[in-house]
């Protein structure tokens, strides 16, 4: 019978796969580490990984490997609550970090004193990018609630970046003088002229940039170069705002985790090479804003100096910027579905 | 499904073939067969086309390099592990469901029948969230599962589960109106003379539907290569590890690597073509089989 030789040497092929897995599993366990990381970050940590490999083969003698997983911050942090058993978690806002003490107790509360600057090595901003020779002549926030201005924003619902861009423009209004009724009516304005509302920052990108819709596109500084590199320089323009969010990216180790898997020491030493002199480097390379004075004074011609506010200073804590604004019935979703 | 029985199905086409294709004017013809390549052709072969010359835009040294990635190639091996493991449970499940439907009569036999819907109806993202409220660390047996160090989800077995989770319909639903269309009277007549039930199962039943059979693996093994959702939500997303080719592709597209993202994909697009020829075949030895059967009963 064919059908009885065809079902054992599945069942075969099956089995020594199975165990060539658990063998490749067992071999991972050991020397390695998981850095579960937002959407955009790859290309940093394309770089920073073999840095950080030879650094550490260099100073104890022992091979490491970093593997990384990449997406949705919200979903990652999601993922890492669920059991993904992430070393260290690296994230474009705090409280993508802060739901794994709420919801698991994986790390402690007080996770940001640990490391130097709240625990965020590198930072971006929200910045502008227009076609070519700025048609709709856009040069700063009040620019893009003019009628005729089509805004891409990613979802603040969502995504990271659109509530940076968002926590923007509304702290632009309070820092030039307004109150928040003032805040509340520009930022009303400003998502009338939104056509469409992307679910992440990539997909943002690919609305502005290869599907041509919108005047301008609001995303952070480090994805705006990313577009001029891999998309051509001559076809967009970079517009500065006079003022901005200072997005920082936190990162964290994993207790929880890396007790278990005895990973504490190389953790923390891949996370201190974040804040080191190549660390810091490699960040700027990839046209994120390093953290670390000295490393930031030395990239003052990469990154125009601006005005840069930090969430906490403006609206008091992450976690009251998220209530306020972006939970269910708040000040976003009042203003979008009007 | 297209499971019914193949005799009268040729039957019925050669019939039709004779009498309505030849009393329509011919510009009504030309019309449809017209309407019928222009849509093939603006939603198959044109997308088809556009994988296979956005792979290759960038030199076929590019395409390569994109397929020997190492992450690429552990992108490959999980996705032929994934389905490996599922197309044997499945066919095994598949084949035990179809005989206890057709040939016993029992009672929840319809809410079997139902069961084996279920994928169909469930959507791949709710079949993977099933997995993680069950296994994840927040999970039923999540306190368990972390205690004794067995990883289930972000994991290969997660992905092998969703993938079974999602393609175990497909034999099932490929046999169930093939075997009941045969009846039941050969495999009775095979007990009267004697044979066992593992006899009159390797002998009677499964030479009967083997084409029928070939072609929900065929199915199964499609899905399971190239099922996202589900997957999408247990693989937790490490690469290298945990990411099978679909999710591969998007990764590289997200990362602006169009190059090496139609790459993988054109692979993807490739085993789909294999599938079909694959499916072509066994469906034009089944009418033959049929056919032949038919002239010798003649």
């Amino acid at each position: 019978m064919h059908m009885l030789s065809i079902i054992r040497q599945f069942k075969l092929a099956s089995v020594v796969l199975a165990s060539f897995f658990v063998i490749s599993n067992a071999a991972f366990a050991e020397t390695s580490l998981l850095n579960v990381s937002y959407d955009v970050s790859r290309e940093y940590y394309k770089d920073l990984n073999p840095a950080f490999i030879k650094y550490w083969k260099d100073k104890t003698g022992e091979t490491i490997t970093i593997k990384q997983s990449h997406g949705g911050s919200s979903k990652q942090a999601r993922s890492v609550v669920d059991g993904l058993a992430a070393d260290v978690i690296t994230m474009n806002r705090s409280p993508d970090i802060d739901i794994l003490y709420e919801r698991a107790k994986l790390i402690p509360k007080d996770w940001q004193k640990r490391l130097p600057n709240a625990s965020a090595p590198t930072a971006s901003t929200s910045v502008f990018l227009v076609r070519k020779g700025n048609p709709k002549n856009i040069k700063d926030w009040d620019d893009l609630v003019k009628p005729n201005v089509a805004v891409v924003i990613p979802n603040p619902k969502t995504s990271g970046n659109g509530k940076y861009s968002y926590l923007a423009a509304w702290g632009y209004v309070l820092k030039s003088g307004g109150d928040e009724a003032k805040a509340k009516a520009f930022v009303t304005k400003l998502f009338k002229n939104v056509p469409v509302l992307d679910g992440g920052g990539r997909g943002a990108t690919t609305t502005f940039a290869q599907r041509d819709i919108g005047d301008v596109l609001i995303t952070f500084e480090n994805e705006i170069f990313l577009i001029q590199k891999e998309l051509g320089a001559d076809k967009f323009e970079v517009v500065y705002p006079s003022i901005s969010v200072l997005a920082e990216n936190p990162v964290a180790l994993v207790d929880k985790v890396v007790d278990k898997r005895k990973t504490r020491a190389q953790a923390q030493a891949y996370l201190d090479f974040h804040f080191s002199e190549i660390g810091q480097d490699i960040a700027a390379k990839h046209y994120l804003r390093p953290q670390v004075e000295s490393a930031a004074n030395q990239y003052t011609s990469t990154f125009k100096p601006l005005k840069l506010f930090k969430v906490e200073e403006v609206f008091g804590s992450w976690a009251k910027a998220e209530k306020t604004h972006f939970a269910d019935g708040g000040v976003f979703d009042q203003i979008y579905t009007q | 499904m297209s499971g019914i029985n193949t005799s009268q199905y040729s039957r019925y086409q050669s019939k039709v073939a004779r009498s309505r294709a030849t009393s329509e004017p011919a510009w009504v013809r030309y019309l449809l067969i017209g309407i019928a390549l222009s849509f093939l052709s603006l939603f198959l072969f044109v997308p088809l086309a556009a994988v296979f010359t956005e792979a290759l835009r960038k030199g076929f040294d590019t395409y390569v390099t994109a397929l020997s990635d190492p992450d690429a190639f552990a992108a490959i091996k999980l996705t032929f592990l994934a389905a490996v493991i599922a197309v044997p449970l499945n066919l095994v499940f598949g084949v035990s469901a179809a005989w206890a439907i057709t040939k016993f009569e029992f009672k929840g036999k319809s809410i079997l029948i139902t069961l084996i819907d279920l994928p169909f109806a469930v959507s791949p993202v709710i079949a993977g969230l099933i997995y993680v409220l069950i296994f994840g660390a927040q999970g039923w047996f999540g306190s368990y599962l972390i205690d004794n160090d067995i990883k289930i989800v972000f994991a290969v077995p997660g992905i092998v589960l969703a993938t079974i989770f999602v393609t175990f319909p497909f034999v099932a639903r490929e046999l169930i109106p093939l075997m009941q269309a045969q009846g039941k009277d050969e495999e009775e007549a095979g007990l009267v003379l004697g044979a066992s039930g593992w006899q009159i199962l390797w002998r009677i039943t499964l030479p009967n539907v083997k084409w029928g059979l070939l072609y929900g693996v065929i199915l199964t093994n499609a899905r399971a290569m190239g099922e996202f959702g589900a997957v999408s939500v247990v693989s937790g997303h490490i690469r290298g590890l945990t990411n099978t080719m679909p999710l591969h592709v998007e990764i590289l597209y997200n990362e602006y690597n169009y190059a090496a993202a139609f790459a993988v994909a054109s692979l993807l697009a490739l085993l789909a073509l294999v599938t079909l020829a694959l499916k072509t075949f066994v469906e034009w030895r089944a009418a033959r089989d049929a056919s032949l059967s038919e002239n010798a009963s003649q």
